[in-house]
């Protein structure tokens, strides 16, 4: 297919152009060129969707051999199937709503071709991580989100704080990405190859399920996946990240980059099929992280931090599809949640912008009346997150649910973490809904969303409504067992947790039936409230076991012993220099006076080995 | 011209006078014209002692020596004197005490 | 005769060397540079090398000592040079001087006292000198033609009157 190389290539080009001017690019320029080549690739991946949907062939495309060592052939070329399809379409389609909303909230900002070049040059790499027909192209792209991650985070820079920010999201995936670098190591060392179909082809010949070999491969591909995806314990960056301009936060942080990880383990499925232990570890990986996120967005007060905990709390209810082998239902959720969160982080951009750039959920409310179509998209964005019935997030968590129901053994913990879950996101999409649209005005609005700001609000929101009807072409690419018939109580109660989490926090947020102002007056409540909002002290914790005993390390050994050695030798140089510059007269005669001395030396030596 | 019978060691002695004439010149003066003056001296006296060299062996050597001592000399007295000009110019004295701006 | 000639010459070489160090008037000091330089010169023709005698009182008395004569008189140092030098000439200033150079005197003699035999006083003439020159000296010569040239463009650039940059005097120098 000609226009496959065109799709990551397109962002890819207005990147560099827009890098190439140095930031002198006018600004209408900079947004034709980073909106543009989006839609372009956009449409492309719309071409190659309609012809894989029409007759389900996988196209592949190799460019040329990146390089020939040995064996060690990786090629620069692209395999589309119904998986890659899906990703693409969410990252383009997506990715140019959010582009095009990035107009108007980045217009004012001096520095908005570097924006869209960073942008475009995520979007590129994205591209390429999935469309890679190789591992090492793969990690290509995953190294290159995260470095655009990096810099777009830090994107105002001239904050101490978002450099800190962009360092550890930075930091923090490094962890994973070195599991990960490991885990390529492996299987390249044990299979010969790195090319995705005859990795899993080898693998399949090669080893048994339940082999040691395969469960460590696996676990170091799933350090780099829990990394990219910030699931526990590698999430601590994540609501960090929120630094970075809200735009930025929907596109990279929650609708494509943090799932690459959910991405890479359904590439991989064969792989992961061969290690059940390790499924079973990213099944509950995926509980704990999903119930952990969830209880701390209860209790977080910046907007953009209660929707980054629930973001890690809907890829936790990936991981937990993947764990219990619903690959399909998994990237079913990646995209209704690509959709719905999309939509939030959006919604609470436009709050953010017509609100004099303020965060705080208690100093926002009353909204509802003041920005009606914000109002309306994070309204429907929250039904979705919250899976109240029909919205999309309703099919794609209720698939969840059920697979994991009717795992063996240890189904009903899983499926009863998860409605747990369900439970508390609905109950805390709800307050944010209800706290910062109800009630009381705090702030006025000085503007209103603009058409570029609407248009991509209003696209989202049908989506996040009839996302739930569409049907992925993941048959045949994606094993997804699907599940047995369960009796209709477990649907019951599937259908009304949410239901019940609103019910909840109406009466908890809007009616005032219960005083929360007196819960949180208790010493009990307050110790809760304050363990939560600091997102369960995990920061803290590594604060306490990793960062300081390095730091202290460090200032240990800043004056190791080698070093005196190096700093006696300067010392006595510089004492030499004290000395010995008293001669440095600048009188000539003193010179001359001095090399007769050195003369008279000579020749006396010389005379006396004659004599 | 034949003839002259003189041991080399008084040629080499009155050289070696002429050169710690030159030598205690250059360390007692400070006037720069003067220890150019002093230089001059011991260049010479150094050519007396390759021409007696020369004469001892009837070598032309000695004497070729001579003429290089002579260009040596001729340039550096040249440049020399452009540094006096300018010295005295910028410093308006010779006093090579005083031009000591190299000093540690 | 020529012997008592020799050392005639080499006792008005010495004296006239010391008298030339010894002055406080720089023209004067260089008249008895030039008595000193003649005086060289007989010693020269007398050990048989005539080239070298013609030499040093066409270049050395003649064109090299001239150049000091000029800068001399541009300088005109006048009467409060000499006084000053006088006074720079003062007995306890010799003492170092005076002793380092002994000492240096002491080593040379010691150095030189069994030279070999005599002189040949045999004559070198020039045209033996020339031929030796350029035949296996050649390569010599080409490096003095290039230092003579050196001199001539530093003597050229360093005596030009216009080098003299305010960035390069003294702190309320204003020349």
């Amino acid at each position: 297919m000609a226009v496959l190389w065109l799709i990551p290539f397109l962002p890819f080009l207005s990147a560099t152009l827009m890098l190439l001017s140095a930031g002198r690019m006018p600004r209408y320029l900079s947004a034709w060129l980073g909106v543009g080549s989006i839609g372009l690739a956009a449409v492309c991946v719309a071409l190659v969707a309609r012809a894989y949907l029409a007759d389900h062939q996988v196209q592949e495309l190799t460019l040329w051999t990146w390089m020939s060592v040995d064996n060690f052939t990786p090629r620069i070329a692209f395999r589309v199937d119904g998986l890659t399809v899906v990703m693409m379409s969410v990252i383009t389609g997506v990715g140019f709503l959010i582009h095009l909303y990035s107009v108007e909230f980045m217009w004012e900002d001096e520095s908005i071709c570097r924006y869209f070049a960073y942008m475009n040059l995520f979007v590129a790499a994205m591209l390429l991580l999935v469309m890679a027909d190789n591992l090492l192209l793969l990690y290509l792209g995953w190294e290159g989100v995260g470095a655009c991650s990096y810099l777009l985070v830090g994107f105002w820079y001239r904050d101490p704080d978002n450099g800190r920010a962009a360092r550890k999201a930075f930091i923090v995936t490094r962890v994973g990405d070195t599991a990960m670098a490991l885990g390529l190591f492996l299987l390249f060392t044990e299979l010969g190859t790195l090319d995705i179909q005859p990795l899993m082809a080898a693998a399949n010949d090669r080893w048994q399920i339940g082999d040691t070999l395969p469960i460590l491969a696996t676990a170091l591909l799933l350090g780099g996946a829990l990394g990219k995806s910030a699931q526990l314990p590698l999430h601590t960056w994540l609501p960090d990240a929120m630094a970075g301009p809200t735009p930025v936060s929907a596109l990279i942080h929650a609708a494509t980059m943090v799932t690459a990880g959910v991405y890479l383990i359904a590439r991989l499925y064969e792989l992961f099929l061969l290690a059940p232990p390790t499924l079973a570890v990213i099944a509950w990986i995926g509980l704990l992280t999903l119930l952990l996120a969830a209880f701390t967005a209860l209790a977080q007060k910046d907007i953009k931090r209660i929707l980054a905990y629930s973001t890690i709390s809907q890829i936790g209810y990936m991981f937990l599809a993947l764990g219990v082998g619903a690959f399909a239902s998994s990237i079913f959720h990646l995209v209704t949640h690509a959709f719905f969160k999309a939509l939030l982080f959006l919604a609470a951009g436009a709050v953010i912008h017509c609100l004099h750039h303020e965060h705080n959920i208690f100093r926002m409310g009353g909204l509802r009346t003041r920005l009606p179509v914000v109002f309306l998209s994070f309204l429907i964005g929250s039904a979705a997150l919250a899976a109240l019935p029909f919205s999309s997030g309703f099919f794609s968590k209720e698939g969840i649910l059920l697979s994991a129901w009717t795992q063996p053994g240890i189904g009903p913990w899983l499926w009863a973490g998860g409605l747990l879950g369900a439970l508390l996101t609905s109950i805390y999409s709800f307050r944010l809904v209800f706290i910062v649209f109800f009630g009381e005005a705090q702030t006025e609005p000085d503007r209103q969303p603009g058409w570029q700001m609407a248009i991509p609000l209003m696209v989202l929101c049908v989506l996040s409504l009839v996302g739930g009807w569409f049907v992925l072409p993941l048959s045949g690419v994606l094993p997804d067992p699907g599940h047995d018939p369960v009796s209709h109580w477990v649907e019951y109660i599937s259908i009304g947790t949410p239901l019940l989490g609103l019910t909840v926090a109406y009466l908890l947020y809007l009616g005032r039936q219960v005083s929360i102002a007196s819960l949180m007056a208790s010493p009990a409540g307050a110790a809760v409230q304050s363990f939560w909002y600091g997102g369960a002290r995990i920061d803290k914790l590594y604060d306490l076991l990793l960062v300081r005993p390095f730091t202290g390390l460090t200032h240990w050994w800043r004056n190791e012993p080698v070093d005196l050695l190096y700093n006696a030798l300067v010392w006595m140089t510089r004492w030499g220099h004290g000395r010995l510059v008293v001669l440095q007269t600048g009188e000539l005669r003193w010179y001359a006076t001095s090399m007769v001395f050195g003369l008279l030396l000579l020749l006396a030596i010389v005379l006396r080995d004659s004599a | 011209m034949g003839g002259l019978q003189i041991p080399l060691e008084h040629v080499l002695l009155i050289a070696s006078c002429l050169f710690s004439c030159g030598l205690a010149g250059l360390m007692l003066r400070r006037n720069l014209i003067f220890m150019l003056m002093s230089l001059e001296v011991m260049l010479n006296s150094a050519a007396l002692a390759f021409v007696a060299a020369g004469a001892r062996w009837g070598q032309p050597d000695g004497q070729i020596i001579f003429l290089f001592i002579l260009s040596i000399a001729a340039a550096e007295v040249a440049v020399g004197l452009g540094l006096v000009l300018q010295i005295q110019r910028r410093f308006k004295t010779l006093d090579m005490d005083q031009a000591n701006r190299l000093r540690g | 005769m020529m012997e008592s000639l020799f050392y005639g010459a080499s006792a008005v070489a010495l004296l006239a060397t010391v008298a030339a160090l010894t002055r406080a008037n720089a023209a004067h000091a260089l008249i008895y540079l030039i008595v000193s330089l003649l005086a060289v010169a007989v010693l020269f023709f007398l050990m048989g090398a005539p080239f070298a005698a013609a030499l040093e009182i066409v270049v050395y008395a003649g064109a090299i000592m001239v150049l000091f004569v000029f800068v001399i008189m541009m300088l005109n140092l006048g009467e409060a040079g000499n006084s000053r030098e006088r006074e720079w000439l003062a007995p306890r200033k010799w003492i170092v001087p005076g002793i380092l150079a002994g000492i240096l005197l002491l080593e040379l003699v010691l150095a030189v006292r069994h030279a070999p035999d005599n002189t040949s006083g045999v004559e070198v003439p020039p045209k033996m000198v020339g031929l030796t020159l350029f035949g296996p000296y050649v390569l010599a010569v080409e490096i003095a033609s290039l230092l003579l040239l050196t001199g001539l463009v530093g003597a050229y650039h360093i005596g030009r009157r216009f080098i003299v940059r305010r960035d390069f005097s003294r702190p309320g120098d204003n020349s």
